[in-house]
This record gives C-alpha cells, sequence and structure tokens, in this order.
C-alpha cells in the first residue's frame, strides 16, 4: 500500500464513507478532513460509522470557506497526519468528497508505482492560465482579501479597487514563483514533507494565509521549490464552467466517465446512485473494455460553456434575448432580398428557385398578407401569413423565418410598397444579400390599364417610399451585401448581375446560367416615362431611358445569346 | 434603473404581500399535511377548479419528478375534485369560494401559501392542465435541476408556456382519467413567438404559438402572454405580481441572458386544448372570472364555432425536451 488518500468532506458524508471505504477495502489508508462547519452530530456519526475501519483517521477539523485559506490548513493537517501515521504511504493523492474513483483502485496503486518519483500536480505560471475568475491573475498574489468573495462580493471588489488605485503591492517570499493550477494533487512523500517540514513554513504560511484562492496556489507554488520531477497535470477529471464553479457527474454521464480513462472524477452528484453503484461495487465494469476517450467529455463542456457564453446566432428566446449589437449574429444564416426583379422579369420567382436551388418567396411585407413560397397559408414553423401578425413585430418575425428554415436559404422580394419591412434591420444584417433594381416598380405601373392621373400619383408616391429604402441601404451603417442598379443599367446587360448574384449564393453548381428570366416587354416604356415627365413627375430612380418611342425595345436588336458552354 | 421606480416598485411588492396576507381569511384548509414537509423539499403550488379528470395524471407526473408536497387551493369545485385532493397522503389543500378574479386569478391565495410554506425552499407553480419540461428530465429529477440551480446561485427559472394541440377537432378523442394528455394533444407550433422586453419589470413579454395564430389572427396584441417562472428558490419576501409570468423583487424576472449567450430554461407543456376545453369555454364565459374580461375566452368560443381545429399543415409533433431544445424553444444553459 504505497498509496495514501486524503478526503476532504463538507457535504453528502454518507456518500464520502462509501468511497473511503472503497479505497481501504483495495488498501490505502484514508485520511478524512471534515468541514468544521459540519455539525458535531453528523460528524460523530461518519467516525462511528467507520470504526470497524482500521486504516482511517480523522485529523484536525478547519472551516473552509471558498477561496480562503482554510482548504490548504486542511490538507496540510491530513497531509501531517497521513505521512507520519502510515510509514508505507509513497504517494499522497488529494480528493475531496465528491470525488469518485472511475478505474479500480489498483490501477492506480501500480500507475504510482510504476512512477516512484513523479508529484502530479498542475502547476502554471500566472500568466499561462485563462481559468482565474474575477480577472485576479498576478493580482491574487500581491493585493490584501479580508472580505468575502461569496458573501460581501462589493467590499471584495471595492477593495480590489482601490488597491488598484493606490498601487498596494505585497512582498513575496524570496525565492517564490507564483504557481497557480487545480487544487487536486498528488505529491510523493518526498516533496509533501520537505514544503510541510520546510524551516520557513511559518512566513510562507503567513504569506499565503492573505493570497487569493490559496489552495490553487500553495502546493502548486511550493511544489516548485522541492520537487525533482514535476508531471503538470492533475490525475483527477475535474471540468470547470465559465464562472469557475466544477460540472456536475449524473447517472446519464455514465458511458462517458467510463470512456475517459481517468482515475478520479470531481464533482459526482450526491444522489447519483447509478455511479455509485457502478463505480464503487463493481470493480470489473467499472473501467470497461471501452477505448478511452477523454475528448469526448471536453466537448461537452466546452460546448455548454460556449452556449452559455455565445448562444445560438439569429436565436430569440425566452432565455437569449441579446440587447442590440450582442447577438452575435442576429439572424441564423445567410438569405437574398431581391427588389425590382420581379417586376422586371415575368417569371423571376420560378426562374431563381430553379436557378439557385433556395426557398424563393413573393413580396414577404406585402401590405395584404405575407407571400409564402406557393403562397402557402402558413411556412416552417407554423409562421402565419396575416399581415397583421407579420406586422406586430417584424424584426422577429423575419428572425423567426430564417431560424426555423436553417439549413435552406431564403429569397423573398421587396419593393417600395412593402412599407413595413425593417430596413434598418436587413441593412445592418451581414447576412443578408440584397440586390435593388431602382425604379422597376415602374413598370407595373406602366402594364396596369389604369387612369393616368392615378399613375402618376402612385409613381411620385413609390419613387419616394424607395428613394428613402435607397437611403438605409447606402448609409455607412450598411453591413449587408447591398447592390444597387438603376434599371437602365440593369437592362444593359442582365445576366452578368443575375450571374454574380447567384454565385454569391455559394450553391452547389458552379456552372453558367443556361436559361434567362423572361424580362417584361418594355416597348414603349421609354415613352411612359416621358409621359409622366410632361405632368411635371420627374422620375429619376429608373436611370436615363431614351425617349423615342421605341428606344428601349430589347427584340429589336438581338443581343448576344447568354448561352455560353 | 432609477431610485424612483425601484422604491415604487418595493411599494408594489408591499401592496402584494399585504393584500395576500388580507386574502388568507379566505381560504379554509380542509387537509393540512404541511408538518409533514421537510427542510428542504420541493413544493408545488397551484389553484385549480373542477379539474378532477387530469388530477390523477398530474399528481402522479410531479410525484415521479421529485414534488415532495403538493399546496393546492381549491376553488369551489362541485365535481369532487377536493375530496379527492384531500384523500393525497402528500397534498395539503385549502378551499375557497370566493372569486377568482377578485383574488387576482389565484395570485393572492398563491402568494400566502408561498409566503407561510414556501420560504427557503423550491417552489414549482404550475396550473393542473401544465406539465414542466426541464433539460435532461428524462435522466435527471427535479432534484438536480434545483440542486444545480443552487450550486450556481440562480434563484428563478424560466419555462415558457407551449401551447399543445391535437390533430383535427377538439372534440375528437376524449380525455380519459390518468392519461397523458400529450398522448391526444401532442402538436404545438415550433417557431411563431415573438417577444419583448417589459421595462418596468424586467421580464420578457412572449406572445405566439397556436392561439396567436388562429384566435388572435388579426389582433396579436391580445394574443396571451407565454412567459412563465414557475419554479423559484422562494423567500417569504417575493410575490408574484401577475399569475406566474413575472415577480417581485425584479431581479427574479432577469431569466435570460443580454449578451449572447443562453441561460439555462424549460417547457411548460399546456394541455389545455382537449375536448375537456370546448364546455371549460362556456363555463368561463358565464362566470367571468378570467383575465380582461375574458376577452381569450370570447375569440375562443367565436373560432371555435367555426372550426375548431388548431393543427395546421406545419404543427409540430412533440417527441422529448431534446427536440424543443435544438428548436431553440428551451435552452440547457451550461448545464451538461
Amino acid at each position: 500500500m504505497s498509496v495514501g488518500i486524503i478526503m476532504l468532506v463538507h457535504t453528502a458524508l454518507d456518500r464520502a464513507e462509501q468511497v473511503a471505504r472503497h479505497w481501504m477495502s483495495a488498501g490505502c489508508p484514508v485520511v478524512l478532513h471534515v468541514d468544521a462547519a459540519v455539525s458535531s452530530k453528523q460528524y460523530q456519526k461518519l467516525v462511528q460509522a467507520l470504526k470497524d475501519q482500521p486504516n482511517v483517521r480523522f485529523c484536525k477539523r478547519h472551516v473552509c470557506e471558498w477561496g480562503t485559506w482554510g482548504l490548504v490548513a486542511a490538507s496540510q493537517s491530513a497531509s501531517e497526519m497521513m505521512l507520519s501515521q502510515f510509514e508505507q504511504v509513497r504517494h499522497v493523492y488529494l480528493s475531496s468528497g465528491s470525488c469518485l474513483p472511475l478505474r479500480p483502485v489498483q490501477e492506480l496503486v501500480d500507475y504510482l508505482e510504476a512512477r516512484p518519483r513523479t508529484d502530479f500536480i498542475e502547476s502554471a505560471t500566472t500568466h499561462e492560465v485563462p481559468w482565474t475568475v474575477g480577472g485576479l491573475s498576478e493580482e491574487r498574489f500581491v493585493m490584501r482579501f479580508p472580505f468575502s468573495w461569496k458573501r460581501n462580493r462589493y467590499l471584495f471588489d471595492k477593495y480590489v479597487e482601490l488597491q488598484r488605485l493606490v498601487g498596494f503591492k505585497r512582498k513575496m517570499p524570496a525565492g517564490l514563483v507564483p504557481h497557480m493550477g487545480s487544487q487536486w494533487w498528488c505529491l510523493t512523500r518526498q516533496t509533501l514533507s520537505a514544503i510541510l517540514e520546510d524551516p520557513e513554513r511559518e512566513v510562507y504560511d503567513t504569506y499565503f494565509k492573505k493570497v487569493w484562492i490559496p489552495d490553487e496556489s500553495y502546493f502548486q507554488t511550493l511544489a516548485r521549490l522541492y520537487s525533482t520531477n514535476i508531471e503538470s497535470r492533475s490525475l483527477t477529471l475535474s471540468k470547470f464552467d465559465f464562472q469557475g464553479k466544477p460540472h456536475i457527474f449524473y447517472d446519464d454521464h455514465l458511458q462517458l466517465l467510463r470512456r475517459s480513462d481517468c482515475f478520479v472524477a470531481r464533482k459526482i452528484w450526491p444522489r447519483a446512485n447509478k455511479l455509485y453503484k457502478v463505480f464503487l461495487t463493481d470493480p470489473a465494469g467499472a473501467m470497461a473494455m471501452a477505448e478511452p476517450n477523454p475528448a469526448k467529455i471536453d466537448r461537452i463542456f466546452s460546448k455548454a460553456v460556449e452556449r452559455r457564453t455565445r448562444g445560438r446566432p439569429g436565436l430569440f428566446m425566452q432565455s437569449r434575448f441579446p440587447n442590440d449589437g450582442w447577438e452575435n449574429g442576429v439572424t441564423c444564416g445567410r438569405y437574398s432580398v431581391f427588389q425590382g426583379f420581379s417586376d422586371l422579369f415575368e417569371d423571376f420567382e420560378p426562374w431563381l428557385s430553379k436557378a439557385s436551388g433556395t426557398q424563393v418567396h413573393g413580396h414577404l411585407f406585402s401590405p395584404e398578407r405575407v407571400e409564402y413560397a406557393d403562397r402557402q397559408t402558413a411556412i416552417n414553423g407554423a409562421l402565419s401569413d396575416s399581415a397583421a401578425q407579420r406586422d406586430y413585430n417584424p424584426i422577429a418575425f423575419l428572425a423567426s423565418l430564417i431560424w426555423n428554415t436553417r439549413g435552406e436559404r431564403q429569397c423573398f422580394q421587396m419593393g417600395p410598397m412593402d412599407e413595413g419591412a425593417p430596413m434598418w434591420f436587413l441593412a445592418k444584417d451581414p447576412n443578408a444579400q440584397i440586390s435593388v433594381i431602382s425604379g422597376a416598380w415602374a413598370v407595373p405601373l406602366f402594364k396596369s390599364n389604369r387612369n393616368f392621373a392615378e399613375l402618376r400619383r402612385d409613381a411620385a408616391y413609390y419613387q419616394q417610399l424607395e428613394s428613402e429604402q435607397l437611403h438605409v441601404l447606402r448609409s455607412p451603417y450598411v453591413k449587408a451585401r447591398v447592390r444597387i442598379w438603376t434599371m437602365a443599367e440593369f437592362i444593359e446587360a442582365p445576366m452578368e448581375p443575375l450571374q454574380t448574384i447567384i454565385d454569391e449564393m455559394g450553391h452547389q453548381r458552379l456552372r453558367r446560367l443556361s436559361e434567362a428570366p423572361k424580362m417584361a416587354d418594355l416597348t414603349g416604356f421609354g415613352q411612359f416615362l416621358q409621359n409622366l415627365k410632361n405632368q411635371g413627375m420627374h422620375p429619376y430612380l429608373m436611370g436615363d431611358f431614351p425617349a423615342t418611342l421605341d428606344g428601349i425595345n430589347q427584340v429589336k436588336t438581338p443581343r448576344k445569346p447568354y448561352l455560353v458552354q | 434603473m432609477g431610485f424612483l421606480n425601484s422604491y415604487r416598485l418595493r411599494i408594489q411588492r408591499r401592496r402584494w404581500l399585504l393584500r395576500a396576507l388580507y386574502k388568507r381569511r379566505e381560504l379554509q384548509p380542509v387537509a393540512n399535511r404541511t408538518n409533514q414537509i421537510k427542510r428542504d423539499d420541493l413544493l408545488l403550488f397551484s389553484t385549480q377548479r373542477n379539474e378532477k379528470i387530469r388530477l390523477p395524471y398530474f399528481l402522479s407526473y410531479y410525484r415521479d419528478m421529485g414534488i415532495n408536497h403538493f399546496l393546492i387551493v381549491d376553488n369551489d369545485s362541485d365535481d369532487g375534485s377536493l375530496e379527492y385532493l384531500a384523500d393525497q397522503p402528500d397534498v395539503s389543500v385549502w378551499h375557497t369560494r370566493k372569486g377568482y378574479k377578485q383574488s387576482r386569478f389565484g395570485v393572492d391565495w398563491l402568494n400566502w401559501l408561498q409566503l407561510r410554506y414556501g420560504h427557503g425552499h423550491w417552489c414549482l407553480t404550475v396550473d393542473p392542465d401544465e406539465f414542466l419540461i426541464y433539460p435532461f428530465c428524462d435522466t435527471r429529477p427535479l432534484r438536480a435541476l434545483t440542486d444545480w440551480l443552487d450550486a450556481s446561485s440562480i434563484k428563478s427559472f424560466s419555462s415558457m408556456l407551449l401551447d399543445m394541440y391535437p390533430k383535427g377537432r377538439l372534440d375528437t378523442q376524449p380525455y380519459r382519467v390518468g392519461q397523458n394528455p400529450m398522448e391526444i394533444a401532442s402538436w404545438f407550433d415550433a417557431g411563431n413567438y415573438t417577444m419583448d422586453k417589459n421595462p418596468s419589470f424586467g421580464n420578457l413579454w412572449i406572445q405566439g404559438g397556436p392561439r396567436s395564430r388562429v384566435f388572435f389572427r388579426d389582433a396579436p396584441e391580445l394574443s396571451p402572454a407565454l412567459n412563465k417562472i414557475p419554479l423559484v428558490k422562494w423567500d417569504r419576501r417575493y410575490a408574484y405580481v401577475s399569475s406566474t409570468h413575472m415577480l417581485l423583487p425584479r431581479g427574479l424576472n432577469q431569466t435570460y441572458d443580454e449578451w449572447g449567450g443562453e441561460k439555462a430554461s424549460g417547457i411548460l407543456l399546456h394541455a389545455k386544448f382537449l375536448d375537456t376545453f370546448t364546455a371549460k369555454a362556456e363555463e368561463e364565459l358565464k362566470r367571468k372570472q378570467h383575465y380582461a374580461a375574458s376577452v381569450e375566452y370570447l375569440a375562443y368560443a367565436e373560432s371555435l364555432k367555426h372550426d375548431p381545429q388548431l393543427w395546421c399543415k406545419w404543427s409540430e409533433k412533440y417527441i422529448n425536451w431534446r427536440q424543443l431544445e435544438i428548436l431553440g424553444l428551451m435552452s440547457k444553459g451550461n448545464w451538461a
């Protein structure tokens, strides 16, 4: 029996007893430290329960509040007792009451037997550890911390600020280089006794009593003075979340723990009956033949931390409602907005859906109703096509639509008449690809069979609305991919912009477009614009159209064929 | 938040607590077994009226989850549910004939019981048609969650109301005693919710779902609130303000993260829409004891006359909590 176990216990004493018995049944002596905060009745119950065991000792009790010296004092008392009472012990393993051995104890004994001079203690200089809570890494060694972090956070913080302001610094005892690491270590008798019997120990203890979280630095720093062979890692599997609090293992982690390849895990939920049963009573089943896979545990817990700190982009829900600018992506995927295309081309929606393989909607923000693809009355996530529902919160509507259809790119049409559209939201969303043919709204007016006075009024109104929209899309705050053509520009060579847009969608096909959408017949459109001008309304958003009767007419002069092999 | 506003809220909280103290005389104990409550017990608080058919499944669902004691206010039932509850070994039940509306929809009664019996306990406040789902609820008891919340210094746990409905007419499949209502009402809306911050109480105000989609199609602003904070480590200074939608002090309403992360949250499956609903809606219309002059029930009755169908092609069928978490309706947060 070359390994001695120290257990620091403060709750769930029955579980501690169970684990202590497990260690002892494999021949390892155990020294228990019970938190002085535990009632003496409970303490006596534990002492009585373990009365039949010759290899168990109870050391002097200290109050162990998180982040204070008590935990170090407890480890010291227990270590002294272990070293003096069990002569044969070569390695001392520090564990807590909520630790659980995962592999047969004999394997740990053999493992340490084979490495008689190695100290297993995670010990890194302060610059190298990213996991310090409260941002105190070096400062924890040079400041004073008289106020409890748990109970008196306000005073704790204020006092730290004050010391920063004054520039207060304590002096470190000569010869020490501050190191930090997991408080769960396994040290050799040589190293541990050298630390405990150091003539300077008084000095070190006095110093560390005022250090913040000394249990993560006392042994970690002093071991560097004496150890000949430090293996800087903890044999105890312990995962911490973003607040520096250990993750807890439950029954459903059984398979994960089985394959973790670690000797000891913490922290175990005291009511995880299955874990205790499997690992303590079934030596063969403790660590099954399965391939060790510690990385999987890492993945699960680092994912949990990421979910808590970064969340899922584009999701707004009951427990994630980011402030402006903190969304980490206001929508969860890329989407495309087309303005003017369905006016200029007669079959734009079916064409786009065929050419790009995406879901193509009509005017989502049309004042009458939400025009989903195929004009369905509801869509993914049971989003309704009611305009009132959409207009109640247009941003939530759009974010929900993109979230509900994640994995499939969405395209939709816009127009100046869609006044409810959240223009600023679209413009500031890097996921949006916005393409505008300005002035194309005039085509349906041109095609309609209405009185010219009405047309003139609508045209003036639409032109004003669209110019407001363009104003937003040209602002310096735009993060979307915005392209704006005047209608005159666009019909010069319509295939090139279309090709660029489709290519940018990044879908599977990288070949050239073989089929063009059918452009509306624009014969007479120039004259129509001229008529508007003659009536005193100046249409400028569509660019320069020749006013001659047959100026714009794509049938007259056949263009290059679009088919490119 | 300014000093004045926080002072105003403090006064308001005191007022609700005083009101609860006053309203306690309306409650007649029928079976008071609260001396069985032990120090760490998980408590469930509820009000009910004529829900006898639902109670057996309700009680067994929460017993299995790990609730140790039920504290229930019976509002003048005449279907034998009071007697049924009084016979249960882990239930304490009080009876009242007073108005549901005058006690602010039961909040005053429950605030009193929580003040008296809930201090220091994790308290779950749900209606008999609400079923809590939380992360890992298929493998971990409720105690695992509350222990974790304690260790993380979290005092309140958000669980949005998710309206469940059957496929087809509501009255096609009758509900049997003891049956899991989600066997019938197994469908829900996965992604049509809107939310907004309530500036004075700090809670999120969530609306949407099938009720908004069907009953309030043209007036979504009238559709009922779905945000709920049913699980709270109770302190005698706390008070629910309006149903379990929000609490005071307002810090308890901060169950969402504002910096991009996700806090852990659950779901209350709302099995309201069973065959029992139509009768209930008619009765409630007569009694006028529900919120905002029962505008909700008016809208229901109106819509149900024509086509009592909540299901649509895009409805989602309920499988388990992992499905709800993937859909983004709830989150594991950093619980793993």
